[in-house]
């Protein structure tokens, strides 16, 4: 009962900050969206972390360790850390340059101006929100399975069906429930600063649980003396978890284009835009990769060291288990009460700070690139254009919530489908800023070569319940990746060229090549 | 300043976040069980260290290389509607 109340009153906290920053708004749609653009270095560092730091870093990384070894920090740690970092230099700065010369919200906006197409934003619309949904999925799933893990035997008579502890349904339910009014009162401003307290919550709470974890499972009076004795245990039992013999060379090459998706999510084109100034990145783009290990070491080690954990003769981790459950079993056994009750809050922040930011950009790209861009201007009043963006939001959260109660599917599988799409999108941007020669037709090639290849491939692995799943030994992202890029290379030089004007708006140095 | 001496630092970015992203195929740890102070895997370690590698990497390129200056935000205008 106790981890239930300090869950619920940590919960109650961001409760409290959303409303809190609600009443600091200005009252604007620019301000709801973007924060009015007021966004400094350490909270624009704080956001772009917490909200790419999800479910996936924290329970997923956690249950991928216990499965496949300390192979998972170069995986995906050490490259996001390159490849992250790569993004906000390459796509964010030069992005919110733009962004802020013409004022967009959105990354369809950026598109359509660029590519001088409307149609471009009724394809890229529904594929970019179709993307989100399984992102979304991540969190909502993993919310309600750390909930059940943490409070099993809390209520052996009231939910007999899940050793007691409070049902998945519930506790993803809630927790939806909690970030959509903080995100409604709120908006980005609240948002940012939700992320910002939540990051430094889960950063700090990590870093105490793995300490816990390996005092727990070392039992010896120094702390060093405890790491060595709870990686000496995976020496014996599992040593193949210490080195990555077991991987394929081949995949984990492939596994390096899995960051680039960050250079595509929606949610993280609007958080760039609100960020004060070009110099703000300048510290999100250097101290990223350190925290990104300061969050993954710790939970790889923790997963590798669940898999030989014993504690009392009998194993921390029972055969069989779902792998995303690890983390919280992990927690919820080797961990006081109250502490097993802070650290759930650590990981549902980690959680939480990417559903924010997730629900908020849907609700933005549903009000500008739909109800905004297809209706006069004076046909709805503001308040009437939010009320439309949060039903639509409700609307996705509710579809989302509907899809985790019908196939829970490994968190870390599910990730990877859905960054491999927003990674083979990735040189539409980058051609869109950078080459000159992209048309309209060459992107919609790319976007439908794209949209194509990964429903094939997500379709032959099962709809991700295939989790080896590997097309030429290797990640279907670097055929998706490959095809998507010949395509909107091959399109682009077939076809006519962008207008001057255009070019001059993108890249004034252009020199006008008709009279 | 000539040209080739503003893509001189420019040029020297890149071949570092190359050289990392080289590195970090690191085929010669890839069946080393060793330890570090006896509980930290070598191959951990190693990508820990690039992890420090690419934060410097990234202080050098807001060095030397910075992509755009604060006033190059330009005219700002809305393409919304504020209320």
């Amino acid at each position: 009962m106790t981890p239930l109340l300090i869950i619920a009153g940590y919960l109650a906290l961001l409760l409290g900050l959303g409303v809190c920053a609600g009443r600091l708004s200005r009252g604007t749609s620019t301000d709801y969206m973007l924060a009015s653009h007021t966004i400094g270095p350490f909270l624009l560092l704080m956001s772009l972390f917490g909200t790419t730091m999800t479910a996936f870093a924290l329970v997923g990384s956690t249950g991928e360790a216990f499965k496949e070894g300390i192979g998972v920090y170069g995986m995906l740690a050490s490259s996001s850390g390159i490849v992250h970092s790569l993004c906000f230099y390459v796509l964010g700065v030069k992005l919110w340059r733009l962004g802020r010369r013409y004022g967009y919200r959105t990354q369809i906006q950026f598109f359509r101006d660029r590519l001088e197409s409307d149609a471009i934003g009724i394809v890229l619309f529904p594929i970019l929100v179709g993307l989100i949904i399984p992102y979304l999925l991540i969190g909502v799933l993993a919310s309600g399975i750390v909930t059940n893990g943490v409070t099993r035997g809390a209520f052996p008579e009231l939910f007999a069906s899940t050793e007691g502890g409070i049902p998945p349904w519930l506790g993803s339910l809630v927790i939806c429930v909690i970030v959509l009014i903080y995100v409604f009162t709120g908006g980005m401003r609240g948002t940012a600063w939700a992320n910002a307290f939540q990051t430094a919550v889960f950063m700090v709470l990590g870093v105490v649980t793995f300490f816990v974890i390996a005092g727990r499972l070392g039992g010896q009076e120094s702390l060093i003396a405890n790491l060595r004795s709870a990686t000496e245990a995976v020496h014996q039992r599992h040593p193949e978890m210490l080195d990555r013999s077991h991987l394929s060379r081949a995949l984990y090459l492939s596994y390096m284009l899995i960051p680039l998706s960050a250079g595509m999510f929606p949610h993280l084109f609007q958080h760039w835009l609100t960020a004060r100034s070009a110099s703000s990145f300048k510290l999100p783009v250097v101290v990223h990769p350190l925290f990104i290990m300061i969050v993954w070491a710790p939970c790889v080690l923790v997963g590798v060291w669940a898999t030989s954990a014993v504690v009392d003769g009998r194993p921390v981790i029972p055969d069989g288990v779902n792998v995303n459950a690890v983390l919280a079993i992990m927690v919820g056994k080797l961990s006081g009460a109250a502490l097993s009750g802070l650290l759930t809050a650590g990981i549902l922040a980690a959680i939480m700070s990417s559903l924010d930011s997730q629900f908020l950009c849907v609700g933005t790209m549903f009000t500008e690139d739909i109800v905004r861009h297809y209706n006069p201007r004076d046909r709805f009043t503001d308040r009437q254009i939010v009320v439309l963006a949060r039903l639509f939001v409700i609307g996705v959260v509710a579809a989302t919530y509907g899809l985790s109660l019908l196939n829970p599917v490994a968190v870390f599988t599910l990730g990877i489908w859905c960054f491999s799409g927003f990674a083979s999108l990735v040189p539409l941007a980058c051609a869109a800023l950078y080459w000159r020669r992209l048309t309209v037709a060459g992107s919609f090639a790319s976007i439908i070569v794209m949209a194509g290849t990964w429903s094939y491939f997500f379709w032959q692995a099962d709809f991700a319940a295939n989790r080896e799943y590997q097309f030429l030994g290797m990640l279907p992202v670097v055929v998706i990746l490959v095809c998507s890029t010949v395509a909107l290379v091959a399109v682009s030089l077939l076809t006519r060229p962008p207008s001057d004007a255009t070019l001059q708006r993108f890249f004034p140095d252009t020199k006008i090549s008709r009279p | 300043m000539r040209p080739c001496e503003k893509q001189r630092p420019v040029s020297i970015l890149w071949a570092l976040i190359l050289l990392l992203i080289v590195l970090h195929q690191d085929v010669w740890f890839w069946d080393d069980k060793r330890l570090l102070l006896g509980f930290l895997p070598i191959g951990l370690f190693y990508h820990m260290g690039l992890s420090v590698a690419a934060a410097a990497t990234w202080l050098l390129a807001t060095r030397i290389a910075w992509p755009a200056d604060d006033s190059a935000s330009g005219n700002e205008r809305s393409n919304g509607a504020d209320s």
